[in-house]
């Protein structure tokens, strides 16, 4: 797993506090309108993101870059493989 | 000299802003505009309810013209904004009826509006085109996300004799969240009347790892579906319809025929806010998550569909952000410092969930607080009921 300071963030999403869609919806979405090739970040303070984030983009086969937590949230990053 | 505030959209939020400064301001503080391409106002959340039943698109549960509903104070402006221009703070609009028609244009002319403050609630458009298989399948699949659409719906289902129903949304995000859980519970039930249930399979797909963004709901509507004998695919996000082959396929590489698909189009915000370079990616604004103001943007105001917010694209979120844009225009033309508790957003939303069988659940949240959904029951359902009725006499005039 690579170092925060390592990775090029091209779009961060901040989906603190989001409920309704949810961060995953944001990181799909996100991940939907980005280039193949670049990285994008979500930040999030639901507990539920630690395991549905890694999950879906396993399931959607785009590489996870990992979690960084921070004071009160975590910056997801995965990067768009296809 | 009264200051200009322009509202571009008439929908909820719009038209509650606008409603609100009229009743708040003096004409000679503000000259308030409402600008609504259609002059028709639509009550959206009851298209769910018309593949079912026999409204027709025109009554007046559904559709009301805007102006019976704005204060005599706002001016409405029916017309197309064509362009939001920033720097002179100006909207050039071709309006579509007026006064000042001009003869051969068809009754269109252009105009241009000055703004001191500008209020967009342009809401969200369906843009089928994100989608591949959509344009060219048109008529092969359904939605009830517009009259049109949901009376399509109604002729599908009604010469419906079974087989596989799959219901999904087309991309994220979109409008009313609970909707396509809403319409697979109503469609269980309306089979089982009909008789057709035992000859139909209902299978549902939705893009999260549950059957519903937020985990507290899902756990509410996991065991209905079961319950239900709804079948359910989770993770799918749709990539691709082919309607000759009645497939749909996924993202994540699963595909799944179907006989009847009534999928939730991809959404967009308007096309005035992408072509006026003020949008992201998707055409949502770049909104201020406490104030509602557009980022790096000032004397602008988003609320409801229109903006990125992460809260749901409903008429509730615009009905609770349209009070703190009107709270804080009133204080800035006051010449005031907006007050804390009204002036700022909370990402308050309150809707119901509508489960069939007369019984419906409600969920309250905000940035801060997941909703406790109540076990389903005649009650929410009466309440949803009644709201569906009652909105045309309080919601929009800013009355609660």
């Amino acid at each position: 797993m690579p170092e925060l300071k390592e990775i090029t963030i091209d779009k961060e999403i901040d989906a603190r506090g989001s409920f309704c869609p949810g961060p995953l919806m944001e990181l799909i979405r996100g991940m939907k309108a980005l280039p193949v090739g670049g990285v994008l970040a979500v930040l999030s303070s639901d507990p539920g993101s630690a395991k549905d984030i890694p999950a879906w983009i396993q399931k959607a086969k785009h590489d996870y870059l990992g979690a960084f937590p921070e004071q009160g949230y975590t910056r997801f990053i995965a990067r768009k493989a296809h | 000299m009264p200051q200009h505030i322009v509202i571009v959209g008439g929908g909820v939020g719009g038209t509650i802003v606008a409603n609100l400064l009229a009743r708040s301001l003096h004409r000679l503080e503000a000259e308030i505009t409402l600008i609504d391409s259609t002059g028709k106002h639509a009550y959206m959340p009851g298209w769910l309810y018309l593949p079912f039943n026999q409204l027709s698109a025109e009554s007046d549960q559904l559709i009301r013209p805007e102006r019976d509903l704005l204060s005599s104070h706002v001016h409405l402006v029916i017309g197309e904004v064509q362009k939001i221009d920033t720097q002179n703070r100006e909207l050039h609009v071709r309006q579509s009826q007026g006064l000042d028609e001009i003869v051969g244009t068809g009754g269109a002319s252009a105009a241009v509006y000055p703004y001191d403050y500008l209020v967009l609630a342009t809401g969200a458009r369906l843009v089928p085109a994100d989608l591949p298989g959509l344009v060219e399948g048109e008529g092969k699949w359904h939605h009830f996300y517009s009259a049109e659409g949901s009376l399509q719906l109604r002729e599908a289902l009604h010469t419906f004799e079974g087989g596989r129903i799959v219901i999904t949304v087309g991309g994220i995000p979109y409008r009313c969240p609970p909707a396509p859980l809403e319409f697979t519970f109503l469609l269980d039930e309306w089979l089982r009347k009909r008789g057709l249930r035992d000859r139909t399979e209902i299978h549902y797909l939705y893009p999260l790892p549950r059957v519903f963004p937020i985990e507290t709901v899902a756990e509410v509507a996991t065991p209905l579906l079961e319950e239900r004998n709804v079948q359910y695919t989770i993770f799918f996000n749709t990539e691709a319809v082919d309607t000759e082959h009645k497939l749909i396929s996924s993202l994540e590489g699963e595909a799944i025929l179907y006989d009847l698909l009534v999928l939730v189009p991809p959404h967009r915000g308007a096309s005035v806010i992408e072509e006026s370079g003020l949008g992201d990616e998707q055409g949502w604004l770049p909104t201020d998550r406490a104030t509602l103001e557009v980022k790096e943007q000032p004397y602008i105001y988003a609320l409801g569909d229109a903006t990125d917010l992460p809260v749901s694209k409903s008429g509730s979120a615009a009905h609770f952000e349209a009070k703190v844009v009107a709270h804080r225009l009133i204080a800035q033309i006051h010449g005031e410092e907006p007050g804390n508790g009204e002036a700022t957003y909370d990402g308050e939303v309150m809707c119901f969930l509508e489960t069939g069988q007369n019984r419906a659940t409600q969920l309250v949240f905000n940035y801060e607080h997941p909703p406790r959904p109540p076990r389903p029951s005649l009650y929410y359902h009466m309440e949803k009921q009644l709201f569906n009725r009652a909105y045309w006499h309080i919601v929009p005039q800013g009355l609660v």
